[in-house]
């Protein structure tokens, strides 16, 4: 990911030789991005497999909490980013899209491992969602099936870095007419209407997945049942 | 005089309202993704209907579209707290419709893993239930650290924490090294100081014994009668255990007991958890003393391991079921001659346990609908499948 730096107008020759003398210079960029960025509240929300490194995360040995992110929230309403840890099915995204309508601004997602970035390894399940980016704008992506821990750290580094790039004159959530809740997806006879939300999504041109991994899985080719009392069964034990 | 027989009158039992709670899906003491439908009469519970599906992820359905070496990855994720037991599973059943034997090594080193997964389960779900409890977050550290031991060896011998995707039909992916026996070793070792001190904090803790002993007693008739397998059936007191009834793999070699519980309450299902792990550390300790060097897995097997698009089991059909740390659990699978399994289907002991949910809820107090839950241990990987 690229960021923009978080360019400070004062010199950083006089901040240093300031900070020997016990002065600390900080612009309101700084402080603002370094009070937000250090507590981070978490969504507590387990969607699948994932969630379970989401909690070993959290515990002793990893300790999300040196990173300041250790708060689960149940509530939407009490929470500044939200982990997507799992596969995000068709029945389960409409909750989704509202949870993160629910959130205060400012609100980040991180969606971790490759069910909730693409569908991973359930896509050719048709309750899978391929990919919740499809509804809501994702900040960072963390792929692995699953990411280890250490992965979720660096998520959440990537994360800090994020917060830190932005302005305080220039971000969304103080500008006039913000409106960030995105239509929630309804079911139909055929999956989700819609299939994406064009703000946030629109799908490639060009058919990645067979390009790299040649002709999709063979689905729903047999139509005969074996005949089962032809054949003497498998001895037992 | 009268105003007070008037009084009397409106408080009449009849005018109370139920009141419907939506309880899920989120909400951090469902395991997951699941959804209770709660009707309340004050605080107590007059019907329960959960409300499944969020976690449906087609595995069925994908993996008759699969080879069947490809299956083994997706089971993983069925239960995903204890992936070698399902490995375990499935691979007897394709062993059984193959007939493909397997080598004394790899049978030993099976159930190594199969025991060493029940301890990470059974010490995750005791965590969890307290967390349910009240107890926050501080019973987990405990479970986790243990976990933490645990998933290293995983992690050394199958490449993945989590995920482990570690047997093959005949055997298994790679042989354990001696250092890695020699770790286990520790690991069995320290494990009951690790469980008396739980045990020291939790089993005669006021507070936990005056919420769980008499809550959700689940008698042995409706047990059997609703299939309950596992922790939660031998809690009530029936002595069913697979890994002594069916005798698969190796397990008639070592010589272990069979928890019971006598009242099938919450509190028994704990304890029996407890007890369950201190036997699974006997069946590891005989283990680790049998294990002897050899083949790790069946040398015919390694061809079509190399080529799973050639691996045509013969007509027919195939049912390997395991103790894991939940239940029965069951792998059904009919072959028609072709790579793809014709029809594969999972009994999944988290969604047959729960069908028990209402009738271990009714009549208690919303906040025991909760750790009922807990203590029943779903995985909702492997309940919605
Ligand atoms: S990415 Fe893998 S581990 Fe994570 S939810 Fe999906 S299948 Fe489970």
């Amino acid at each position: 990911m690229a960021f923009a730096k978080n360019i400070s107008a004062i010199d950083q020759g006089i901040k240093n030789e300031l900070a020997q003398k016990g002065i600390v210079i900080a612009t309101l960029n700084d402080l603002y991005n370094w009070g937000r960025r250090s507590s981070l509240w978490p969504m507590q929300f387990g969607l699948a497999c994932c969630a379970i490194e989401m909690i070993a995360t959290a515990c002793a040995r990893y300790d999300i909490a040196r990173f300041g992110a250790e708060l689960f929230r149940p509530s939407p309403r009490q929470a500044d980013f939200m982990i997507i840890s799992g596969t995000v099915t068709k029945k389960m995204a409409p909750l989704l899209v509202r949870l993160y309508n629910q959130m205060p601004e400012p609100k980040y997602v991180l969606t971790m491992g490759a069910c909730a970035i693409s569908g991973g390894p359930f896509i050719d399940g048709y309750n899978v969602l391929r990919g919740i980016d499809r509804y809501i704008p994702v900040d960072v992506h963390l792929p692995g099936c699953p990411p280890r821990p250490e992965a979720l750290l660096y998520g959440l580094i990537q994360l800090q870095k994020k917060i830190d790039s932005q302005e305080i004159e220039k971000c969304e959530w103080y500008q006039k007419g913000l409106k960030r809740v995105y239509p929630v997806p309804e079911y139909g006879p055929h999956g989700l209407i819609p299939k994406y939300n064009p703000e946030v999504w629109r799908p490639r041109q060009e058919e990645l997945r067979k390009q790299r991994y040649g002709q999709p899985i063979l689905t729903g080719k047999k139509t005969k049942a074996p005949h089962l009392d032809v054949v003497t069964t498998a001895p037992s034990s | 005089m009268d105003e007070k027989t008037v009084t009397v009158q409106d408080t009449n039992p009849m005018d109370t309202e139920t009141l419907e709670v939506n309880f899920g899906p989120q909400h951090p003491s469902t395991h997951g993704v699941f959804r209770m439908n709660i009707v309340l009469d004050g605080e107590t519970i007059v019907s329960v209907k959960p409300v499944m599906g969020y976690l449906h992820r087609n595995h069925e359905q994908i993996a008759e579209n699969l080879t069947y070496a490809a299956v083994m990855p997706y089971t993983d994720r069925l239960d995903y707290f204890n992936s070698m037991a399902n490995n375990f599973g499935y691979a007897l059943a394709v062993e059984k419709l193959a007939r493909i034997e397997v080598p004394e090594r790899a049978q030993y080193i099976r159930v190594i893993m199969a025991e060493l997964t029940r301890l990470v389960n059974h010490v995750s779900v005791i965590g969890f239930l307290l967390n349910d409890l009240g107890a926050f977050f501080t019973p987990v550290l405990y479970a986790f650290r243990e976990r933490e031991k645990i998933l290293d060896i995983f992690e050394a011998i199958s490449g993945s924490r989590m995920m482990c995707n570690y047997f093959r039909f005949g055997g298994v992916k790679r042989d354990v090294s001696d250092a890695d026996l020699e770790q286990i070793r520790k690991i069995v070792q320290k494990f009951p100081a690790f469980l008396d001190e739980f045990e020291a904090l939790l089993t005669k803790n006021e507070i936990l014994c005056m919420r769980c002993q008499n809550v959700g007693v689940l008698p042995p008739d409706l047990a059997v009668n609703a299939s309950i397998t596992g922790p939660v059936l031998r809690a009530s007191g029936v002595n069913y255990d697979i890994r002594k009834v069916d005798r698969y793999s190796i397990y008639e070699r070592f010589s272990f007991r069979i928890p019971l519980g006598d009242k099938g309450d919450v509190y028994d299902r704990y304890y029996v958890r407890i007890l369950e792990m201190r036997e699974s550390v006997k069946i590891l300790e005989q283990a680790l003393k049998g294990i002897r060097p050899g083949e790790f897995i069946h040398p015919k097997s390694t061809s079509f391991l190399k080529l799973p698009r050639n691996f045509k089991p013969p007509v027919g059909e195939a049912y390997g079921r395991v103790e894991s740390p939940k239940g029965e659990l069951g792998y059904y699978l009919v072959s028609d001659g072709t790579p793809q399994p014709w029809r594969y289907h999972v009994r999944s002991p988290s969604l047959i346990n729960l069908t028990v949910l209402e009738d271990l809820c009714v009549g208690h107090k919303v906040a025991d609908a909760i750790i009922i839950l807990g203590s029943i241990d779903i995985i909702l990987g492997e309940l919605d499948r």
